[in-house]
């Protein structure tokens, strides 16, 4: 395996690691201002120093992964399901289900840009976890539906599924059991990359401030509390070290789904 | 001859379909979203201390007062659903009348037409998704060139490990440390704002940075897979300078997949611009959607806002595949 999806792949595991156990990793209450203590540079108290109210940065970077993984799992997890089911009915099936599907919603959905439709969406709902959530939803399943319906298309044809039928397999059986492992691969590298992808939307719309609502340790927030000039000038660490546990995890699954694309496409390998 | 016309005609045709169908989505969506607004736009609009003559005379002003949809389940005395038909005189028929009349509301704090906000706004968004685009094409075409023909070496590691943090690293992370590099600490420019044309280096270097990751790596792998054609063989053979096969022969091929890339990326551009424009004050439709729109509740400019912003990408995604056919003609034949 690839270097880098190693290294990927201990990123990960740290970022898991520190969500679950985030009690006991984070050194301060998350929310306690102390103005008294604010813009004070990293110490042994303060490991990432401390921001414009006081708060524990360290602390609140530790309980960022947690909005970060919880919005990456679900979203990457609701998606992935509902766009597998979607897609391999469409392919398996054809018919008016696949029409609507690869000609209207693909087309549609690919013409407009994800990241705008859940702004609107957002906008029009209200801020918060919840819709946030969903709205990543509605704009992630398409790639998998996508994804598996081509998959689905080209394995339909292969030999061993025509014998299955000709055995008297059911649809269902021939779906679960012959089609679909074999197109789990490549929705595997599409899900590490959705990671990335959920991960950076997250943060973009709590930047905007239109994810979780602040005091909510959310990088994105951080981030945007932490770039008016008066902070900048005095503690560029409370910019700095959300943006790079930002940056690490995005890395991180774009590291992954690299190294298993080329691990899974041999002629992506010799070049 | 006869039957590549017809061909050539109905792709066309279908082409135009899609393009027609994707309009009335984004037209739909953006009329019926703000049906999603928990509650009355009215009140979140105007306040609770407002009098009733005061909401009545916005919701007719706006339009709210007539019926969302042709149809609708309201519930009657006994609260049981029932269908209730509304006519042509609902407010999806009158925003599609609106609309084709160039006419996109009025916006419901400052009553200015929306149309006119957007003008005013839209020719910096330009600007800004421009120039990231030209910044993103200087930076990636020679790193990407330079990479692809030393493939294998370190020099191919560090431009492609560079490449891959460029795509983790979020404008919104990038924007700030710049301006706390280049503002607060060097003060060589301003941290904010759209007054001299040194305001433009900071906006479009961040928002063009992923851009040029991503294009870095398409054109590495473009000039490899060029490289190992016969007609390369050939143009060496022939005596040619390794300048001139890269630069002459394989960049002009391998840049081919590149401008579909550049096409499709215009639109992450533009929606990457409305955290940009927060980022810099840049006054183009991104502040406007995000500050006045969204930030003030002011719907009706949210609705112009993403509509403009989603046409603009769809007429560009168009421009690109016709280039796109035009400069490939394998493409065009089959």
């Amino acid at each position: 395996m690839n270097r880098l999806t190693i290294v990927g792949l201990i990123i990960v595991t740290l970022l898991v690691i520190v969500a679950i156990f985030a009690p006991w990793i984070a050194t301060h209450d998350v929310g306690a201002t102390n103005l008294s203590l604010r813009y004070l540079p990293p110490s042994a108290q303060h490991f990432f120093g401390t921001d414009s109210t006081g708060r524990d940065i360290f602390s609140r970077v530790v309980f960022g992964a947690r909005i970060s993984l919880k919005v990456g799992i679900v979203v990457v997890t609701v998606s992935a399901l509902v766009g597998t089911l979607l897609g391999a009915f469409a392919g398996y099936y054809g018919g008016w289900i696949d029409r609507i599907i690869s000609g209207y919603v693909f087309n549609v959905f690919l013409a407009f840009p994800g990241l705008l439709l859940a702004i609107a969406m957002v906008a029009f709902l209200g801020a918060g976890l919840n819709k946030l959530i969903f709205a990543l939803c509605i704009i992630g399943w398409v790639g998998y539906a996508r994804l598996i319906r081509g998959q689905v298309l080209k394995v339909r044809e292969y030999d061993f599924v025509q014998a299955a039928r000709a055995l008297g397999a059911s649809d269902a059986r021939i779906l679960l059991i012959h089609i679909l492992p074999n197109a789990i691969q490549p929705l595997i590298v599409q899900a590490s990359l959705g990671m990335a992808g959920a991960v950076l939307s997250e943060a973009a719309l709590s930047f905007l401030g239109l994810g979780v609502p602040p005091p909510a340790p959310s990088w994105g927030v951080m981030i945007e509390e932490a770039r008016d000039l008066s902070t900048l000038q005095a503690a560029p660490h409370a910019l700095i070290f959300p943006g790079i546990a930002i940056a690490l995890t995005v890395l991180a699954f774009n590291f992954i789904g690299d190294g298993l694309r080329e691990y899974l496409d041999p002629r992506q390998r010799s070049r | 001859m006869r039957s590549g016309f017809k061909h050539k005609l109905l792709s066309g045709l279908r082409r135009f379909a899609i393009f027609l169908l994707v309009v009335w989505t984004v037209v739909s969506l953006v009329t019926l979203l703000i049906e999603l607004v928990p509650g009355d736009p009215a009140v979140s609009v105007l306040g609770e201390q407002a009098t009733p003559e005061q909401f009545e005379q916005f919701r007719q002003k706006h339009g709210l007062d007539r019926p969302a949809f042709f149809f609708s389940f309201p519930r009657d005395a006994q609260n049981q659903r029932h269908f209730q038909w509304h006519g042509v005189h609902n407010r999806y028929t009158e925003y599609w009348v609106a609309l084709l009349h160039g006419d996109m509301g009025r916006s419901f704090r400052t009553d200015r037409p929306v149309s006119e906000l957007i003008l005013e706004r839209y020719p910096a968004t330009i600007q800004l998704a421009v120039a990231a685009l030209l910044f993103a094409v200087l930076i990636a075409i020679p790193l990407g060139v330079i990479a692809g023909k030393n493939r294998g070496t370190w020099i191919d590691n560090v431009a492609s490990v560079i490449a891959l943090v460029g795509i983790s690293l979020p404008g919104f992370v990038i924007g700030p440390m710049l301006v706390y590099v280049f503002a607060v600490k060097l003060g060589w420019l301003a941290p904010s704002g759209r007054f001299d044309w040194t305001d433009l280096i900071l906006p479009a270097f961040t928002l063009g940075a992923a851009l040029s990751a991503i294009l870095t790596r398409m054109v590495r792998s473009s000039v490899i897979e060029e490289l190992g054609e016969d007609y390369v063989r050939t143009a060496r053979a022939k005596g040619l300078s390794e300048r001139t096969v890269v630069y002459k022969h394989v960049l002009k091929n391998g840049l081919i997949p590149v401008v579909t890339i550049l096409g499709l990326q215009l639109g992450v551009l533009l929606a990457g611009a409305i955290i940009t424009e927060k980022i810099f004050g840049w006054p183009g439709l991104g502040l406007l959607l995000v500050e006045d729109g969204i930030g003030k509740r002011d719907y009706r400019v949210v609705q112009g806002c993403v509509l403009v912003i989603s046409m603009t990408y769809i007429i560009a995604n168009m421009l690109t595949d016709m280039i796109y056919r035009w400069l490939d003609p394998r493409i065009r034949v089959s």
